[in-house]
């Protein structure tokens, strides 16, 4: 079976400084995938360049079987490659129901209707209150986003990434600035999410990593060292040194 | 906590109650035919007043909703001025055909540079608006065959509306033909701010980077709004142009361009009502002050422009709601 | 053939150092606090008119006058600096555009209603009016005059950013503020500094630009379009880039005057405009 996603000899150089060394990895459908690895290990970068906000130098990215590596982000994200952000990227002024409406009315092409008024368009209303609702947002989605809790804003990040309808979704650090103790239901809700899609993630907290995570990616210096189940990226010496022992310390 | 909806009210339902009719709109229009009533004397003022709203309102839908700056709209305003101006001076003096020249002519030049205005933001965008105002500008000075230079465009014929209402000296037809045009594209603006396409504008005005990030079609949505809002500023250099019969360069000039943005931003920017307000109030308050130098009326509308962005973020109109909306809090 | 050249040259690098003295300080606000002030050509205004008051009231030499408009108009920038400006640092574009050009329409009607709104009158010695022949070729001494003083502080301002140490702290505060501030430079500081003197030499713009351009009291919004030009396409923050987009502009304005006086201006938007659709950061510009 064709993979969801897949990335073969990913390269790419800021100077002489390499953020990404030849990285090769599949994601086969409804993957839980974590993606580890200490600060500065070009996390992030990754994602960036699996959704074409930088350019490789060199490689190969793969959706469901398509060559993407030179498509724009916006035609990536219309294919189905939808990210998150690490740092909320929202519509400050636009509540979570118009903000959430607007990204169903993109994907189904009913944007460009002007002369039409919002609320006849009640198909992508219903799915963009049904989104909040299965992410448990749907009691504050008539308040405006900056108005919203930090925790919701986190949720709405994720509700607006699933009106594109992806098949791949890749979460910079869905609980960035989350307490310990809520980020845990943040994932349960994230794990509660269709089989159907996959799912790559970055998180530092290693508890949430190993209960979610059914493969884990650890990304030191931009390339990858390790790959595996949890049980066996538990059990591995390397990782224990430069990620694990360090956490540990700190 | 409840994790359902709030209130009793279903996501459509919320949606489409804020798009509603409020009293104090109708309202306002209800006051806008006053004028007749009340002070036949400021009829002349009156009709500007609404050409200049009009003109406000366009600006609005790409600033407001859309958050484009442009320092160069004058340039389209402009444009449908002499356009129609033109072919009146060249025998067709018709109003309601005259409005469609006026309009489709900046249309046609606002979808071209619309193509240079989706691909920049920030101050390139607003110098390169200022500079095609300019270049506009400056062509219409030195083809003067065609618009009659620096002495304006002479010899200017508006034929009765319909054949049947004459444009008198006293402009009664001016106004309402003036309120009844700004009316009608001020329901169509209505009606786009309140459309999906309405809500992808402010998504772009709110955060482009993410709109990018689900998908969306920036540039396609850029583009449309700047050539509506160029076709409304046309429309509105047509009126100027029909009920004054005379056309001058100052329609294109970088001065009726901020004067605009002034009106606008202290009306309320992206409120809807914010340019008519604002044309209102700026209008009335010139005419007023019209005996003193207008070198001295500047200090008032500094000082105003720079109260506006210290205490008032959301102009008049703003204000005006943030106020109703304290009172109503109070009284339930 | 080639005199005429040579003229167009000669006055147009001229014209240039003037509009790079009115556009540096500009360039470097915007470069470091990311600030608009539209409000820049009012302090190059307040400089001519002290320039004409201290030499038509009070007998001044013109030379004499030329620090005083210098510090009166850094003075008064910075006043205006501590209580409105640095309040809107971390506003929108637009907020910034609005307040700066409503202090400039004030600027305007204040200077109206003290001055009267004909050109200013100014006598300048005599020395400094004549001009030189070399080579079959009339080279006006005033405008060898603006060049050295240009070139001048060119030298002094790239110099004390290179070789000081409060130039170094200028330098890395325009690069990263937040780096700068964690380093315990006190950027409120610098920039209340860097403000004033680029007031400061706008105002000293402002008094020599008298008796090229004249001067009255639209003066605060005739040269903010040329100064905007210089400093959309000079890249922000960046001297050399100011420097090199005002003696581009300076050297086309003048040219196109006199080859093609018709469509002059048309030509200078058009330039700027091309320009800025290939680099929208401007020439130099490294954002």
């Amino acid at each position: 079976m064709t993979a969801a996603l897949s990335a073969k000899g990913i390269n790419k150089r800021f100077g002489s400084l390499v953020v990404a060394g030849d990285i090769s990895f599949e994601l086969p459908v409804g993957e839980r995938c974590a993606l580890i690895g200490p600060n500065g290990a070009g996390k992030t970068t990754l994602i960036n360049l699996l959704t074409g906000m930088i350019e490789p130098d060199g490689g190969e990215i793969r959706l469901g079987g398509e060559d993407v590596t030179r498509m724009p982000p916006q035609q990536r994200v219309r294919r189905g490659l939808v990210r998150t952000f690490q740092i909320n990227s929202l519509f400050p002024r636009l509540n979570p129901l118009e903000a959430v409406t607007l990204a169903v009315c993109e994907r189904r092409g009913e944007s460009r209707d002007f002369l039409s008024r919002l609320a006849t368009k009640r198909e992508a209303i219903e799915e963009a209150h049904d989104i909040l609702k299965s992410l448990r947002i749907a009691h504050v989605c008539y308040r405006e986003t900056r108005e919203l809790a930090y925790g919701q804003q986190r949720l709405l990040e994720i509700a607006l990434a699933l009106a594109t309808k992806p098949k791949v979704l890749l979460l910079d650090e869905p609980a960035a600035g989350v307490p310990k103790e809520d980020s845990g239901e943040l994932f349960t809700v994230i794990d509660g999410l269709s089989r159907e899609l996959t799912i790559f993630f970055i998180e530092h907290d290693m508890d949430v990593v190993f209960r979610f995570a059914s493969r884990i990616l650890v990304l030191v210096g931009g390339r990858l060292l390790l790959e595996g189940t949890p049980a066996e990226i538990a059990a591995d010496e390397r990782v224990r040194e430069v990620y694990l022992g360090k956490a540990g310390h700190g | 906590m409840s994790l359902a909806t709030p209130a009793d009210i279903g996501p459509t339902e919320f949606l489409a109650a804020r798009a509603r009719w409020r009293p104090v709109e109708i309202v306002f229009w209800l006051a806008a035919i006053t004028p007749y009533f009340i002070a036949a004397d400021y009829l002349q003022l009156a009709g500007q007043i609404l050409i200049t709203g009009l003109f406000a309102l366009s600006l609005d839908l790409i600033l407001g909703y859309a958050g484009i700056v442009s320092l160069g709209h004058a340039a389209f305003f402009g444009l449908g001025a002499y356009a129609t101006g033109i072919a009146s001076k060249h025998g067709w003096g018709e109003p309601l055909t005259g409005l469609l020249i006026g309009g489709l002519v900046a249309g046609v030049v606002g979808f071209g540079a619309s193509f240079i205005v989706a691909r920049f933001r920030g101050l390139a965008l607003i110098m390169i608006t200022l500079g095609l105002d300019q270049i506009v500008a400056e062509a219409a000075n030195s083809m003067g065959w065609l618009t009659g230079g620096a002495d304006g465009l002479q010899g200017v014929k508006t034929w009765p509306i319909l054949g049947l209402f004459r444009f008198d000296l006293y402009g009664v037809t001016a106004y309402w033909y003036a309120l009844i045009v700004t009316f009608l594209f001020f329901l169509l603006v209505r009606r786009m701010v309140n459309s999906p396409f309405g809500l992808s504008l402010q998504g772009i005005r709110e955060n482009s980077t993410r709109m990018l990030a689900i998908g969306a079609r920036n540039h396609a949505h850029v583009r449309t709004v700047f050539t509506i809002a160029a076709f409304i500023a046309g429309v509105a250099g047509a009126l100027l142009t029909e009920t004054t019969e005379t056309v001058s360069l100052e329609t294109l000039s970088f001065q009726r361009s901020a004067d605009v943005l002034v009106m606008l931003i202290l009306g309320g920017v992206g409120q809807l009502y914010g340019g008519l307000v604002g044309a209102l109030i700026y209008m009335v308050a010139r005419d007023q002050f019209s005996d003193i130098n207008p070198q001295y009326w500047y200090f008032w509308i500094g000082l105003l422009l720079v109260a506006v962005v210290v205490f008032l973020p959301n102009g008049i109109v703003g204000g005006v709601k943030k106020l109703g909306g304290l009172l109503g809090r109070r009284g339930t | 053939m080639i005199g005429p050249v040579i003229g167009v040259l000669y006055d147009g690098f001229a014209y240039g150092m003037l509009l790079f003295l009115l556009s540096v300080g500009m360039s470097v606000t915007l470069g470091m606090m990311n600030f608009v002030n539209l409000a820049h050509c009012a302090f190059g205004m307040l400089g001519g008119f002290v320039t004409v008051t201290l030499i038509n009231k009070f007998g001044w030499p013109f030379l004499a006058t030329l620090p005083v408009a210098f510090l009166a108009a850094a003075a008064v920038s910075v006043v205006l600096e501590r209580i409105l400006f640095r309040r809107f640092y971390r506003s929108g574009d637009l907020d910034q555009c609005l307040l700066t050009i409503g202090v400039v329409f004030m600027s305007i009607a204040i200077a109206a209603y003290t001055f009267g709104t004909e050109q200013q009158p100014v006598r300048l010695p005599s020395w400094i009016r004549g001009s030189v022949l070399i080579g079959g070729q009339n080279f006006g001494v005033y405008r060898a005059f603006l060049i050295v003083v240009a070139l001048a502080v060119t030298a002094v301002l790239v110099g004390a950013l290179e070789y000081t140490r409060f130039g170094a702290r200028v330098r890395a505060a325009v690069d990263n503020q937040r780096m700068a501030r964690g380093l315990g430079i006190n950027v409120d500081w610098i920039f209340a500094l860097t403000f004033a003197l680029g007031s400061g030499l706008a105002g000293l713009g402002g008094s020599l630009a008298i008796e090229v351009v004249g001067l009255d009291h639209s003066f605060a919004l005739t040269y903010l379009i040329y100064v905007l030009i210089v400093v959309s396409l000079g890249g922000m923050g960046s001297i050399g880039g100011t420097f090199a987009a005002a003696v581009l502009l300076g050297v086309s304005d003048i040219a196109g005057k006199y080859y093609v006086p018709q469509v002059s201006a048309f030509l200078i938007y058009v330039l700027m405009v091309g320009l800025l659709m290939w680099r929208p950061i401007g020439l130099f510009g490294k954002r």
